[in-house]
């Protein structure tokens, strides 16, 4: 759901943006934890992100801590999902919230490019380098300048299992990618449809490719690949596809057959594996697939819904593609980056994580606060793979390839999954349509 | 238009048909009248245009004061600027954005959006697309609104069902379209239309009871006593070598779901005994795992009531069912060689119903939803044109010995024709801008095969990103609508005159 918002939402940043003055006065000295007790004193800080409700309530939690801290008072603003629209206005209006949390990579670099950002002082700087995986200083930079904390993660390399189907088929859940295909044979073998993938949205099928592409080619290869320095009929992609072709053209893999997991939703794909009258027994996707299973079915994540980690392809380390909220400062003022400085504090983030529904990228996030074993687990995956993190590929890409329903990298795979045996004009489709993109 | 000359020349012209002549003359003097009546209540919907006109036209008759005219200026202010910055600015504004490329106003590219958008397939698909709306759902709509105007007219409970049919009007496009999302689900358990086509389907032809069985390939039976088989391109399971009476011919089946073998199946045997030609058909996988592949272990259930056929030299010699143990035999077939084969009709895959918003149907189907939404409306507006008819026309061509369908084609539809024309035009405007429902019920899967051009805008502008190919797109569907505007005003004018 917010995926789709997040979409519409940036749809609407092409809108022009008035440039905010930048500078990099230092502002507030590190302590280990964040900006110096009652150093803030009397500042205002407006903060704006996209969370309504419990999640906004959990944030208000880590603002009160802050303010509790520096002394400093903080206004939170809830764009809903339309943040860049949001954004936009305030900025031509010259009076942009002092930070705020951007759910995109791409409006990072939008609004870097439009100078509408201030770059990290050396505070936060210092506190990202001793907190996070260098990955994530990259993922918030914009040619090699730091403007952007990441606060909060997804973690989309999981994969989700109805464990009454793998105790009928006497399957356990596998670690590497050979293991994984036997099982699925073995649930065939047993009668029950091993997979359940939502064709209908085609962001979880990039989500697969992703997966496998990074285990496959390697962290190197995927930051060229979405980048577009290596072509999409490079061989690690023509590999990647088939593997994921004898996959999903496996007797009787995929429920529903290709032609009816086209019409699944991903919301539908969840319920399928774990309602009462089950479909299938296995449905790939990030962690959010557990507030989907506690929504809509009566599986209780833990207990009969559980996930292993996406397997390991030819022995490929632990990996991860993710997914993640940075928090950037738009203005230049020492509140602005005390702020920042906090977020990327461990402190910080084990105020949300405690709450639940929070993932943190924070490698120092002391792993018992989360509330849940499933939870800390999922934490711990995203926590391993260390420099082997990876930003969602189709993320990065141009809107128009990387985004748009039933076209681009979305539509290609739909149709992909469809026919899998045609792997190499897939590639050869993937290339064209990346190239329109990147050329256009 | 309604031309009751031309009606009674046709009737002169067929001399069966005379005795109409005098009718059709009836109607000529009644034209006039009945036209008035039913532009009057067309007009209702656009009182103030026409209002406005008249106010034109009567300041410009009668050489106004200057005095007045400042009034007359005071008083269309309000609309001028309201129309002015929600109408004409946002028309100028797109048609000069168009002429940019996707990052705003920098690059100037000219007619590049224009070319751009009729050589994409994506643009082609959709204006197809609405070709084929635009071709379908107008006549449908006003010939189902007409046949449920007329036919109410007649019944008693006419009222009760006419709300009946208005009543989608009142649901928003993007209610309607979840609605219809349900009806087409794919999954019969799920999907109203599926369950009833396999309903349907599932009375007139008995579904397979092992659909989706396998049989464990060559690789997996090697060193077991199992039948080494192929499968043919319908779905049989035959034995890859003819067999002979003696050695049990043993299939072992997986891919069966527990609950779908029936509840009298009872333990495969180990071993297999009978007469003549016998074997054995089992499902070879233990609740929990842990069996040996194509080897009876216990827990693993014979299938009961499978079909087998031995066949000789092309023909099927003999056939038979399994029992609740599984086992076949062929008692007669003692000797020489036959292909075992277990019958396709077991195997079968189940019809599932129809992928209604798969590639092929999405459009059909859409545009059924739209025509359910749809007819309501042009039952309503038919149907207050057909109260308006002068009751002593259709009373006099029935006198004259007119049959009913006679007086509906030559007398009732002349004289609601101007209805029909507004019903026509202003589906066509609604059916070219088409937007909701299309972008609600088609599945992310197949919305590229059921893009409409306003679909398409949207889809570029915020998709894809580039407004600049938006706006154009914005334009083109401007151009569109813009002659059947045209023709509505120019016929409210004349019927003004």
């Amino acid at each position: 759901m917010s995926r789709r918002g997040v979409r519409i939402g940036a749809a609407f940043a092409s809108v022009a943006l008035f440039a905010a003055a930048c500078g990099g006065d230092d502002g507030g000295s590190s302590n280990g934890g964040g900006p110096a007790e009652g150093s803030l004193e009397g500042q205002t800080i407006e903060v704006a992100a996209v969370w309504t409700g419990a999640e906004q309530e959990s944030f208000r939690l880590v603002l009160d801590a802050f303010e509790e801290r520096t002394g400093a008072e903080v206004q939170y603003t809830s764009t809903g999902d339309d943040i860049a629209t949001v954004l936009n206005t305030r900025l031509q209006g010259g009076s942009p919230p002092d930070v705020a949390i951007l759910p995109q990579p791409g409006l990072l670099r939008d609004l870097a490019e439009q100078d509408a950002l201030v770059p990290v002082n050396d505070a936060v700087s210092a506190a990202v380098d001793e907190n996070f995986a260098g990955i994530w200083r990259e993922l918030g930079s914009v040619d090699g300048e730091l403007y952007g904390v990441y606060w909060k993660a997804a973690n989309k390399s999981l994969v989700w299992y109805n464990t009454e189907a793998f105790d009928d088929a006497g399957v356990e859940a596998p670690e590497t990618w050979e293991d994984f295909t036997t099982v699925v044979s073995t649930l065939s073998d047993a009668g029950i449809t091993p997979l359940s993938i939502a064709g209908g949205d085609g962001w979880t099928l990039t989500d697969w490719f992703e997966n496998v592409y990074l285990r496959v080619a390697g962290p190197e290869a995927y930051d060229q690949l979405a980048s577009h320095e290596i072509p999409w009929t490079d061989q690690t992609v023509i590999d990647t596809l088939t593997i994921l072709s004898e996959l999903w053209s496996m007797p009787n893999a995929v429920s529903g057959g290709p032609e009816g997991a086209l019409q699944i939703t991903f919301q539908q794909s969840v319920a399928d594996v774990f309602s009462d009258d089950p479909q299938a027994a296995i449905v790939f996707e990030g962690d959010f697939v557990a507030s989907v299973i506690n929504a809509e079915t009566s599986a209780t994540v833990g207990e009969n819904a559980q996930f292993f980690t996406f397997p390991s392809i030819n022995g490929s380390p632990t990996s991860v593609v993710a997914g993640g909220d940075v928090a950037v400062a738009l203005q230049d003022n020492e509140g602005a980056h005390g702020l920042l400085e906090f977020l990327a504090s461990p402190e910080a983030a084990e105020i949300w994580a405690a709450q639940g529904g929070f993932l943190s990228p924070n490698q120092n996030v002391d792993l018992s606060v989360y509330p849940d074993e499933s939870t800390q687990q999922i934490a711990q995956a995203l926590i391993d793979a260390g420099d082997n993190v990876r930003y969602d590929m189709s993320d990065l890409q141009p809107a128009a390839f990387g985004a748009t329903p039933s076209a681009g990298m979305w539509g290609i795979l739909q149709d992909f999954l469809a026919n899998p045996t045609d792997i190499q004009g897939t590639a050869q489709a993937l290339e064209e349509q990346a190239t329109a993109a990147y050329g256009g | 238009m309604t031309n009751p000359g031309s009606t009674a020349a046709d009737a002169q012209s067929t001399p069966e048909r005379s005795e109409q002549v005098g009718t059709s003359a009836d109607t000529a003097t009644d034209g006039g009248r009945s036209r008035a009546v039913a532009a009057a209540g067309q007009a209702a919907g656009t009182a103030s245009a026409t209002t406005a006109r008249r106010g034109g036209r009567s300041s410009n008759g009668s050489g106004v004061t200057g005095a007045s005219r400042l009034m007359a200026v005071l008083f269309l202010a309000p609309a001028m600027i309201v129309l002015g910055t929600l109408v004409v600015f946002p028309i100028g504004w797109t048609l000069v954005r168009s002429l940019f490329g996707r990052d705003g106003f920098q690059t100037f590219v000219g007619l590049d959006n224009y070319v751009d958008m009729f050589t994409r397939e994506s643009t082609l698909r959709a204006i197809t697309n609405n070709i084929i709306w635009v071709a379908v759902v107008p006549a449908v709509v006003t010939a189902l609104g007409l046949i449920f105007a007329v036919l109410t007219e007649r019944v008693k409970w006419g009222t009760a069902f006419k709300m009946l049919i208005f009543m989608p009007m009142a649901i928003s496009f993007l209610a309607a379209g979840v609605t219809f999302q349900i009806v087409y689900d794919a999954e019969p358990d799920r999907g109203v239309a599926n369950a009833i086509a396999v309903t349907i389907h599932d009375m007139i032809f008995e579904p397979s009871p092992y659909s989706g069985a396998r049989v464990r390939d060559a690789e997996e039976v090697a060193g077991t006593d199992a039948a080494v088989t192929t499968v043919t391109d319908d779905g049989a399971i035959d034995t890859a070598q003819p067999v002979s009476a003696g050695e049990p011919v043993l299939f072992p089946l997986v891919g069966i779901a527990p609950d779908e073998i029936p509840s009298e199946a009872q333990q495969a045997p180990s071993n297999v005994d009978g007469e003549g030609l016998h074997g054995l058909v089992w499902s070879d996988f233990v609740r929990g795992g842990g069996g040996t592949t194509a080897v009876v272990d216990n827990g693993e259930r014979g299938l009961p009531g499978v079909e087998v056929e031995a066949i000789r030299d092309g023909e099927v010699v003999a056939t038979t069912e399994t029992d609740n143990e599984g086992r076949f035999s062929f008692p007669d077939l003692t000797d020489g060689a036959y292909t075992v084969r277990l019958a396709a009709s077991n195997f079968a895959e189940p019809f599932n119903g129809v992928t209604w918003l798969g590639p092929t149907l999405v459009t059909p189907s859409i545009i059924i939803s739209y025509i359910w939404i749809w007819a309501g409306f042009a039952m309503v507006l038919i149907a207050a044109g057909l109260s308006a008819i002068p009751r002593d026309a259709l009373e006099a061509a029935r006198v004259d010995g007119a049959t009913e369908w006679q007086v509906f084609r030559r007398v009732t539809i002349p004289l609601v024709k101007p209805v029909l024309l507004v019903v026509i035009i202003t589906m066509m405007i609604n059916v070219l801008k088409v937007f909701d429902l299309v972008l609600v019920l088609a599945p992310q899967s197949t919305q590229s095969d059921a893009t409409v051009v306003a679909l398409e805008m949207w889809r570029v502008s915020f998709d894809e990103r580039n407004q600049g190919l938006g706006s154009a797109l914005a334009i083109f569907l401007f151009l569109l609508v813009l002659p059947a505007m045209l023709f509505n005003i120019r016929r409210f004018r004349r019927d003004q005159s």
